[in-house]
């Protein structure tokens, strides 16, 4: 099973492609949720039903390229283990719904790993595509185009009125959430960023940590994303998250400015005594992993480490989560067991960077 | 401030814990509030589901305060497709299949209006194959507006042009609807 491949790699090929604003933008996220007219939505629909949907994905999408979307790899969730679960989750080709609560679930892959439908889960289907980098546009145009080629061969539940209909009716509508995924050290580190969430929450936009437990964000990186699906079109939803998303950029350029010229040294101890940490400790939890990871690569951003590649935020906050190293020592672990082997996975990949 | 349980990491969760008035202030890191079970592990799952039934509750609390002056008992509303009951919708928060939209139209502004700021309709994408109806529709929507404007600004010969327009896409329509008869 080529599974492997999504498996073992803890970044995802179009990661590795740089966006634009990478320096604080990691990814760009459009999901669509639809489901078939004539069957009941997975919360209550039966076996069968399910099964009926299961048959007709793969039967029809199997293996199938889009664009450059190839060869969507179809998973069913019961023919997987629960740590290879997880790793999917880790890596939010699924999410935590359909690995946990969705038996006949099943997810297509695109080769590249940039679309996953998930199949099964609250919605019949949840169309995900993911760009490096700020490109809602881009990312929005081809959901829509793929949206249309799903629609070749599927009647989606659609009403006039209402739009596409979901089982939440938090998505009825456009079905639409687009989501933005931000490294904001500096605004976190001067503290704005509190002051600015309620701001943006009035918008309308929702904002919480990824990686973190409720609204603690995990190596200051944040998801903003649209909560509105109903009423307004998906272009305007865009247009509202990318402007706010403009400006928290602005805001966090100009926050690392002002600590570059105010609080140089302060900010070179923060960042190399972080990459020390990384560098040299035996035992490393995953909440400090994610602090150090965030200040090393402020440090990268700003030019104070020049020795090792951006890529590292994004990869090894995939590669230290409890999922992948259990995956990786290919045995379950305790979670003091999982400190020592983050710990020299990181040290490792690090020395990988200092060699080359 | 350190974690209670663990004397460790720093506490992060701070509150009082009232039991017959007696007084308990509690401060432990995330961990430990896991474990010792002073956070639900779903929660974020659960406050979204309470959010969306304490809307629905408010809903129909409204709702009994209008059948009690009336004294109308309370019909239960069931979706002939899925089966799911209004009563049921509101309790879990998701609807059964996509008839219950139909079933329940007649509550659900409320409801779609305090989740999505004030807005009931569908105003997007509209399926290509299956939405060329509804396309021709708002197309013939759009089209009665422009004419209504062009009416306003005096401007005959474009409104004359317009409504050629609409009457071919009507005929159109009225077409299409008597082939479906068939």
């Amino acid at each position: 099973m080529s599974l492997e491949k999504f498996m073992n790699e803890a970044i995802s090929p179009w990661m590795k492609e740089e966006g634009p604003d990478s320096d604080i933008v990691m990814s760009s996220r459009i999901r669509l949720a639809r489901n078939f007219e004539d069957i009941p939505f997975p919360i209550i629909a039966n076996k069968d039903e399910l099964e009926e949907i299961l048959a007709m994905m793969k039967n029809n999408f199997q293996q199938k390229s889009f664009k450059n979307y190839h060869d969507l790899e179809f998973v069913k969730m019961i023919d997987l283990k629960t740590i290879e679960k997880r790793v999917l989750v880790e890596k939010h080709l699924i999410s935590p719904h359909l690995a946990e609560k969705s038996d006949l679930g099943a997810v297509l892959i695109s080769e590249n790993e940039q679309v996953s439908i998930m199949v099964n889960e609250e919605d019949h289907l949840r169309v995900q595509l993911y760009f490096p980098g700020f490109q809602l546009e881009q990312a929005l145009e081809h959901a829509f185009e793929m949206d249309d080629w799903l629609e070749e061969k599927i009647d989606f539940a659609f009403d006039e009125n209402r739009g596409y209909l979901t089982s939440c009716p938090t998505n009825v509508g456009t079905g639409l959430r687009a989501s933005v995924m931000m490294h904001l050290p500096a605004l976190a580190i001067t503290q704005k960023i509190n002051r600015m969430i309620p701001a943006i929450n009035q918008l309308g936009l929702v904002v919480r940590g990824i990686y973190g437990e409720g609204s603690e964000a995990l190596g200051n990186i944040f998801q903003i994303s649209n909560q509105v699906t109903l009423g307004r079109s998906e272009n305007d939803i865009i247009n509202d998250l990318k402007s706010v998303v403009q400006k928290l950029i602005e805001q966090e350029r100009k926050a690392r400015q002002m600590l570059g010229d105010q609080r140089a040294v302060q900010l070179e101890d923060r960042i190399f005594r972080s990459y020390g940490v990384l560098e040299h400790s035996r035992i490393i939890e995953s909440k400090e992993t994610a602090k150090c990871l965030s200040d090393v690569r402020l440090g990268i951003d700003m030019g104070y480490i020049t020795n090792v590649s951006r890529t590292i935020l994004n990869e090894l906050m995939i590669l230290t989560q409890p999922g992948f190293l259990q995956q990786y020592a290919k045995e379950s672990l305790s979670p003091q067991d999982r400190d020592v082997l983050r710990a020299s996975l990181i040290r490792e990949r690090l020395n990988l960077e200092n060699s080359y | 401030m350190e974690c209670q349980e663990c004397h460790e990491r720093p506490a992060t969760l701070h509150f009082t814990k009232v039991i017959n008035g007696d007084k308990t202030e509690i401060h432990v890191c995330e961990q430990c509030a896991k474990e010792k079970g002073y956070v639900s592990y779903e929660e974020e799952a659960y406050s979204l589901h309470d959010l969306l039934s304490g809307l629905f509750n408010f809903e129909s609390s409204s709702l009994n305060e209008q059948k009690q002056s009336s004294f109308t008992p309370e019909k239960t509303l069931k979706c002939s497709k899925c089966g799911m009951t209004y009563e049921e919708f509101t309790h879990v928060g998701k609807f059964g299949c996509a008839s219950c939209y139909h079933t329940f139209s007649d509550r659900l502004n409320p409801i779609f209006r305090r989740v999505h700021s004030g807005n009931t309709t569908h105003d997007g994408k509209i399926p290509k194959r299956k939405g060329t109806d509804i396309h021709q529709r708002k197309q013939l929507l759009d089209l009665k507006k422009e004419l209504q404007q062009l009416i306003k600004n005096e401007e005959f010969e474009k409104a004359a042009h317009t409504r050629d327009e609409i009457k071919a896409l009507e005929r159109h329509l009225n077409h299409d609807q008597g082939e479906g008869e068939w």
